[in-house]
């Protein structure tokens, strides 16, 4: 590996500017999409109105649950903890605004298809009173790094990129391993999302505010601020800004624009030329990687108290009047937002909650906007369905794969349901990026079908543990009952035994006793 | 407001099959143009009937399979094979020999192995081989190029016409009078008689490098497969490797005994090379698909042409080179699988 280039500091005018660095990794395939993110950038961030009711899902993260601490009828106070986590993987959640909690029911969310999830519901008051208790900033450096994780824990902090994995729990586990980089993600490779790029712009001194303190908890010694070619003012904005903070440690480095390089493994493939091992974390190889989205939430609640609560979101395609991006209070509804950006265009035909190549498609714009929603995207295509062709093995899809998979094998026996071959050609590994898909001259919609091979073998994994440990279930029943069945077998015979010896002796004292009587009969 | 539910990505993709056929065909149009003018018309003829029989095939068995039949006749796979067995057939041969050559490569080799995507064997060359076989005399008939300087009779459009849909000639002419051996033919039989290549070379037929007129259609059939490489239809890895599987041992043997072997240029501008490896072995569903396994094909094939024209009993090799390799397509994926991101580098070819 070559040592990490310092950020080259030089005069530009009156102000300090770091140049970005270029040193790269290899990352294979990928694609040169479209942007398509003119659209939405062409205005400053919206501040979008407190809708009159608020939805918050009790899951915005990977993990359990968050436990309700509010029951209905209590009145909440904007930043007010309302859901809390127990001990195990989870995050908790604040109240965006000021209200009354109406219900706590199931709700349309924008997972898979929209399927329902518990919910709280506020009806805000519009006062949006703040909470008093705990919003007083924390003087983090004198701060212990696990004293910090856990103020991270409290500020209901989680990935913003998208994964939505609870920020502190992902900063424990890495302060485990030995860290050398923090990489903070402000690629956003996805077509149509702009809401980084804004934030980038407009925010520049709040991300690396953001980095700072996560470099504290981290303890690491150098943080990439990894920044895609195509958002040149973002470019400059930050690089300005670290010519403010003018630390050493924290470095700018400008990423070619190819989907899918703002993956978190690809990321780290690009930046560090480092290979994230198959089934582990860019810890394995000394690597954490935040979002900058994450980073400028963690400066909100360490130094202002302001808990995640609200964030940038991107209101686009061609099924939005007037595409914009928003700040929004988490839990104003999809419907809300969508109004906010002058409602839709007559074309609107498919609503992605997230990008173009791995959002989810919702059947309804009741869902509300959760801590995931980096972009809520109308789109006018009609596909045809039916124009599914037979596989021509021209091998296109194995150009662009990131992770270097064969998807024209992996397809075969994905059709072929061979278990062994899916998993020797390495389908557990695929990142469901969506680059086969769109090269595929015979229109094979691949990465559906490798979603639903692999839940499919997660089944037969399922179905295999089920079968195993009802083998052993029946196993040690025989076991049990074969030893049962010796300890019987052994106590009878020693009964017996014990009845035969008894027996004789019964036998002999009565013959003795016969004699004894004789004797004294005698006598 | 309802929406439709979809599967990511969302994006349309592209590119189809049908625009890869038809970038395909329309890279071989210089190369037809420089056949015509070398071979006469019949190559003209053979096309037409070629393209007939293959469309008339494929749509029957799409009618006997129950499948649709328009989308599958629009993706212009079937005219890909009518044009590549009308470029490896004699420009004069008879309507029946062409029809059964593609009859059997689109019924046979192409749809009882399943059809477009499941066929093992490479249809026009399957077809090729079958009346290679199967009619060996009408297979032998190439007549000679034009050649300017040194003129032989020529037959015109109608007299080709009639051959092909007769098979007979005019009155004054006869087989052996319009028959030339091809360059191939001309150095397997002249180094079997003991003569060096040096000596054949003096030949006015053998042109600069491969034989008049062959060299040439060679050129504009390169010119469009590197048309074809540009935009992205073909990969490198097959033609490349055609040729170094050619070259390589052409090279070698070449330099240690100039006089009992011929030269690389020879083989690589004569007969069917340079279409084999820009149009044949790249025929994506019968070839290799890993990046690697594409090397190891394409080097297998151009390694057996070599092998086939210097040493076997056929003057060129390429369609049984392709249908030989064709069949080593499964091993060979599964032997050069690419190393998976995020695997260890030496467990990746395992199990």
């Amino acid at each position: 590996m070559p040592a990490a280039l310092p950020g080259r500091l030089h005069q530009h005018g009156a102000k300090r500017v770091s140049a970005p660095t270029y040193d790269l990794g290899k990352l294979h395939g990928g694609l040169r999409l479209p942007g398509e993110k003119r659209q939405s950038t062409s205005t400053d961030i919206q501040q979008l109105p407190i809708p009159d009711q608020l939805i918050l899902p009790l899951t915005q993260h990977v993990g359990d649950q968050a436990d309700p601490i509010v029951g209905v009828g209590d009145t909440v106070l904007k930043g007010q903890m309302i859901a809390q986590t127990k001990d195990t993987l989870s995050a908790p959640v604040h109240a965006p605004s000021s209200g009354k909690v109406i219900a706590i029911e199931p709700w349309p969310v924008s997972r898979r298809f929209g399927d329902k999830a518990p919910c709280i519901v506020i009806e805000c008051d519009g006062e949006d009173k703040a909470y008093e208790g705990g919003t007083a900033p924390r003087p983090y450096e004198s701060m212990s790094p696990e004293e910090l994780l856990i103020e991270i824990l409290l500020g209901g902090i989680v990935g913003l990129g998208g994964a939505v994995f609870p920020t502190a729990q992902k900063l424990m586990q890495a302060i485990s391993a030995p860290l050398e980089y923090l990489i903070l993600n402000g690629v956003e490779c996805e077509p149509y999302i702009s809401c980084d790029d804004m934030l980038m712009r407009e925010h520049a001194d709040e991300v690396l505010r953001g980095a700072l303190i996560l470099m504290h908890a981290l303890q690491v010694a150098t943080c990439y601020v990894v920044v895609e070619s195509d958002k040149p003012e973002a470019l400059r904005n930050i690089a300005e800004a670290l010519g403010e903070i003018d630390d050493e440690r924290l470095i700018l480095k400008q990423v070619p624009t190819i989907f899918p390089s703002g993956g978190e493994d690809q990321l780290v493939q690009l930046v560090t030329n480092r290979e994230v091992p198959s089934g582990g974390l860019p810890t394995d190889v000394g690597c954490v990687v935040q979002n900058v989205g994450t980073a400028v939430a963690i400066h909100h609640w360490i130094n202002k108290g302001e808990p995640l609560i609200s964030r940038v979101t991107t209101v686009t395609g061609a099924g939005v009047a007037s595409p914009m991006n928003v700040m929004a209070r988490i839990g104003t509804t999809v419907e809300d937002v969508v109004a906010f950006a002058g409602g839709y265009t007559d074309r609107a035909e498919q609503l992605v909650i997230g990008g173009p190549m791995t959002g989810k498609s919702v059947t309804t714009d009741a869902v509300p906007l959760v801590k995931a929603t980096n972009c809520v995207l109308v789109l006018s295509e009609q596909v045809p369905l039916d124009d599914e062709k037979p596989c021509i093995r021209c091998g296109e899809c194995a150009e662009v794969c990131p992770i270097q998979l064969l998807p024209q094998q992996l397809f075969w026996y994905a059709c072929a349901d061979n278990e062994k071959q899916l998993r020797s050609h390495g389908l557990t590994d695929c990142i469901e990026c969506g680059c086969c898909d769109l090269v595929c001259p015979s229109h094979i919609p691949l990465t559906a079908d490798f979603r639903r091979a692999k839940a499919r073998m997660l089944e037969l994994a399922d179905e295999k543990a089920r079968a195993e440990r009802a083998r052993q279930r029946f196993e040690s029943r025989n076991e049990r009952m074969e030893l049962e069945h010796q300890m019987r077998d052994q106590e009878l015979s020693e009964q017996k035994q014990a009845a035969r010896k008894k027996g004789q002796q019964a036998i002999q004292d009565i013959l003795d006793r016969t004699r004894n009587n004789d004797d004294d009969d005698e006598g | 407001m309802e929406f439709k539910r979809r599967d990511a990505p969302y994006t349309v993709p592209t590119a189809n099959v049908a625009n890869v056929m038809q970038h395909v065909l329309l890279a071989l149009i210089p190369a037809a143009l420089a056949y015509v003018w070398y071979f006469g018309a019949g190559f003209v003829f053979n096309l037409i009937i070629a393209a007939i029989f293959c469309l008339a095939g494929e749509a029957w068995m799409l009618h006997l399979r129950k499948k649709p039949v328009e989308p599958s006749l629009y993706d212009f796979s079937a005219l890909v094979t009518a044009v590549l067995l009308a470029f490896a057939l004699p420009a004069l041969t008879p309507w029946w020999v062409t029809a059964t050559a593609a009859l059997f490569a689109i019924v046979v080799a192409k749809h009882l192995y399943g059809g477009l995507g499941f066929n093992i064997f490479n249809p026009a060359m399957a077809g090729y081989v079958v009346v290679l076989v199967a009619f060996p005399l009408h297979m032998n008939l190439w007549t000679a190029p034009r050649m300017g300087d040194l003129d032989y009779h020529y037959m015109t459009i109608y007299e080709t016409a009639r051959y092909t849909l007769t098979g007979t000639f005019p009155d004054y002419l006869s087989f052996d009078a319009i028959s030339r051996a091809t360059p191939l033919d001309t150095v397997k039989a002249g180094l079997a008689n003991l003569q060096t290549f040096q000596e054949l070379q003096i030949n006015p037929m053998m042109g600069d490098f491969g034989g008049r007129g062959w060299e040439w259609i060679g050129n504009m059939t390169a010119f469009g497969g590197g048309w074809l490489l540009l935009r992205k239809i073909i990969r490198w890895q097959i033609p490349l490797a055609v040729f170094a599987g050619l070259l390589v041992p052409a090279s070698i043997l070449y330099v240690l005994q100039p006089g009992i072997h011929p030269s690389p240029g020879f083989y690589l501008f004569s007969g069917g090379t340079i279409l084999c490896a820009f149009f044949i072995a790249t025929d994506p569903v019968s070839a290799a698909t890993s990046p690697k396994g594409r090397l190891v094909y394409g080097f297998g094939i151009g390694f057996l042409i070599y092998a086939i024209r210097r040493w076997g009993s056929y003057a060129d090799g390429v369609a049984f080179a392709v249908l030989l390799m064709n069949m080593a397509v499964p091993a060979i994926d599964y032997l050069t699988r690419p190393h998976i991101v995020g695997h260890a580098r030496s467990s990746s070819n395992d199990d």
